[in-house]
């Protein structure tokens, strides 16, 4: 696969997938929901909960946020052979350079380990799925201050869409008041 | 709604939905020609539409592959979608963003104005700003464009909010809410606009023009359109004489079959439209349909294009509302002292979160760039449209290496930088940092150009058939009876959005057949 080579058919067949199942993730203990996982063994569903992490790690999301780009992994990875093996591959692959296994390492060594492998199928795979599961979770969304959908508000046109105030109002001629 | 047969060689078959095919189809059906409208994709309407990105994105997009080549940043971040077009009735139509500027006069003579540029190859519109001017005019009634006949501006929203104070305070005089096809107020039995901040999405407002729900049901309401949706044309056809004589296509359920017609007009985008003329070589025509002067495919022009966002201490919400709620025209001047040649805008644009997050940094990942994500609420963005210049070498041909599902060559699309393009993307980039650095930015970010949403000149226009693919009218030099109705007919870029000359030039196309078939001359 060559570098970047998002916006394939897999990271679009995930945007539908995350659409389906947004909301409906379930997160009990580490037990529990690597339990469900159909493709990946617990610790390659643990390994890629502190990967995906590390990929786009924002403070505000939750572990769950990134336990169903996981699960979104594993799904693909059911369906789809050939990513169950980069998947596998990629997980044994990180564990076996390093020292100790990678859930073990300190965030800055998870970091620099994967900075390694940033150019691999296996990183290339979970980054392109991420980039589209993660962001399109409406949990997400909540938690990093966007609003989604306006459709059923009416639009912004009565809910803020000229409301900031840090600036001057632009003059009229420029900017005419709403019908 | 009507159904010809495929037999009747009097309809004209026009190929693509959108600015130019769906404009020209509603312009002849209501001059009393009949039309058979193939369009690729399938038939949505505003209730369909969903505000989501990645919904809408697989929903609408033209996601057929193709490759890439070249030293342009797109090849690398995305090497299989060059493009951001539509597959779906109404073509972009339904994703554009509804900027409507004229081209300027000097705009129409690239070649004498900017001179011999090294590497371009620039040539002369054989038509000039006072020809299209009456046109121009019809094609703003049409579309209801903000700030002509009447027509208010729009309100700004909050992203023009920063616009506005920033360009002003860094010295811009002509900043507005600009010349949109959007209803400010309720025209055309379509709403006014709703602040939806979803035009890319499909409106489901239905303020935003688009074919799909104003010229094509007008047209339908005449009863000469037959449209026919999910009709993938794979080749046109022609007789010994060289003229048209109908359009292999496969339809909804794959079955290939012919739809005769006595004119033919390619309007499918600057990737396919070049590509169905290349796919449709015969021995009578060996390098294509109307390709003897090799310039098919050729001269693929892009925009240069770029987008600068900033964060700043306290909300923005640029997400809210209309997606290109301003412009700044200042740069758009003929200015040749900046170290380029063309002129270009800043239009506001916005991302939801899912696309910023692909968008914004292409490939990035890690604390930098969630550190940026995270400031999403705080974030403004503006978008850089401005000229490029044609390069022969920048071309859409056929991937000898892949074929599609009916067995026809993939397009190819390789694109160069010129240093032109560069220039002036780099100076944009800065002056647009010096807009948001204005007003307190805390961080801007300059943004590579999207997959390309503006495509042209892949069968320009030409006064000599030498030097092009279409005469004045769009019609082929090689074949009388075939049209370009699209943007791959325009002989250079401009530095404004192309829709709003598209839909001008479908127009007085219409006009051109009409006449011309009056005199029996086609």
């Amino acid at each position: 696969m060559k570098r970047r080579e998002f916006l394939q058919k897999s990271a679009i067949a995930v945007a539908g997938a995350a659409v389906a199942v947004s909301g409906v993730a379930v997160i009990g203990t580490a037990a529990e929901w690597t339990a469900g996982l159909k493709t990946l063994n617990p610790h390659e569903g643990e390994t890629l909960l502190k990967v995906t992490r590390q990929i786009f790690p924002h403070d505000r999301l939750d572990d769950s946020d990134y336990i169903k780009v996981v699960q979104d992994l594993d799904a693909e990875g059911t369906t789809t052979p050939a990513t169950a093996k980069v998947l596998h591959d990629g997980i044994a692959n990180l564990d076996q350079s390093t020292n100790s296994k990678f859930i073990t390492m300190s965030g800055d060594d998870q970091v620099a380990a994967l900075k390694k492998i940033e150019d691999s199928q296996f990183f290339q795979k979970v980054h392109s799925v991420e980039l589209v599961s993660l962001y399109n979770n409406h949990a997400v969304w909540k938690k990093l201050g966007y609003q989604g959908a306006s459709y059923p508000i009416g639009g912004y046109l009565h809910h803020g869409f000229n409301d900031l105030n840090w600036l001057p109002e632009p003059p009229e001629s420029a900017s005419p008041k709403p019908a | 709604m009507a159904r010809f047969d495929f037999k009747d060689d009097s309809v004209v078959v026009i190929i693509g939905s959108g600015a130019g095919g769906g404009t020209l189809a509603n312009e002849l059906c209501q001059k009393g020609f009949k039309v058979v409208l193939l369009e690729a994709g399938k038939r949505q309407s505003p209730a369909t539409f969903r505000n989501d990105e990645w919904f809408a994105f697989n929903q609408l997009a033209w996601l057929d592959k193709r490759t890439t080549s070249g030293n342009w940043q797109i090849a690398k971040d995305f090497p299989n979608l060059p493009a951001w077009t539509c597959k779906t009735v109404g073509g972009t139509t339904v994703h554009w963003a509804g900027a409507s500027l004229r081209f300027q006069e000097h705009e129409f003579k690239a070649r004498t104005t900017y001179s011999n540029v090294t590497g371009a190859n620039l040539l002369d519109w054989p038509l000039t700003l006072a020809e299209l001017e009456p046109y121009y005019a019809k094609a703003e009634f049409k579309m209801g464009v903000t700030r002509t006949n009447d027509i208010p501006g729009l309100p700004g929203n909050n992203n023009f909010k920063v616009m506005y104070n920033g360009a002003t305070r860094a010295g811009y005089k002509t900043v507005h809410t600009g010349r949109m096809a959007i209803n400010s107020r309720p025209r055309d039995d379509r709403s006014s606009c709703w602040q939806l901040g979803f035009c890319f999405q499909g409106c489901k407002s239905g303020a935003k023009w688009s074919t799909l729900y104003t010229e094509i049901p007008k047209a339908e309401a005449t009863g000469n359109l037959d449209l026919r949706p999910e009709s993938r044309a794979l080749q046109i056809q022609h007789d010994k004489q060289g003229r048209a004589t109908g359009v292999l296509y496969a339809d909804k359920d794959g079955k290939q079959v012919v739809q005769k017609a006595r004119i033919v007009s390619v309007a499918c985008n600057s990737i396919e439209s070049p590509r169905l003329l290349l796919n449709s070589s015969s021995s009578s025509f060996p390098q294509g349909l109307a390709n003897s002067s090799g310039q098919v495919g050729k001269n693929y022009m892009r925009h240069t294009t770029g987008s600068v966002y900033a964060t700043f201490a306290k909300p923005v919400y640029m997400n809210r509302g209309t997606v290109m709620a301003g412009i700044v025209a200042d740069e758009s001047e003929l200015n040749l002292k900046r170290g380029f040649a063309g002129g270009f805008e800043f239009e506001t644009i916005s991302l939801g979160l899912p696309f910023a997050a692909a968008f914004l940094k292409p490939g990035a990942w890690g604390r930098d760039y969630t550190r940026l994500l995270d400031q999403y609420p705080n974030m403004a963005g503006m978008w850089i449209v401005g000229e490029d210049m044609p390069q022969e070498t920048n071309a859409i041909t056929l991937n000898p290496a892949e074929k599609d599902e009916w067995g026809l060559p993939i397009p190819n699309v390789h694109y160069d930088d010129h240093p032109n393009d560069l220039a002036m993307r780099n100076y944009a980039f800065k002056r647009g940092a010096d807009i948001y650095n204005a007003v307190g930015a805390t961080q801007t970010i300059a943004v590579p150009p999207y997959p390309s949403t503006h495509n042209m000149g892949t069968c320009r226009m030409s006064e000599r058939p030498r030097d092009g693919v279409c005469n004045k009218w769009g019609q082929t030099h090689d074949v009388k009876n075939l049209f370009i109705s699209d943007g791959s007919q325009f002989t250079t870029s401009g530095g404004e959005n192309p829709t709003l000359t598209i839909v001008t030039l479908a127009i007085r196309q219409a006009d051109h057949i009409a006449r011309e078939s009056a005199k029996k001359n086609l």
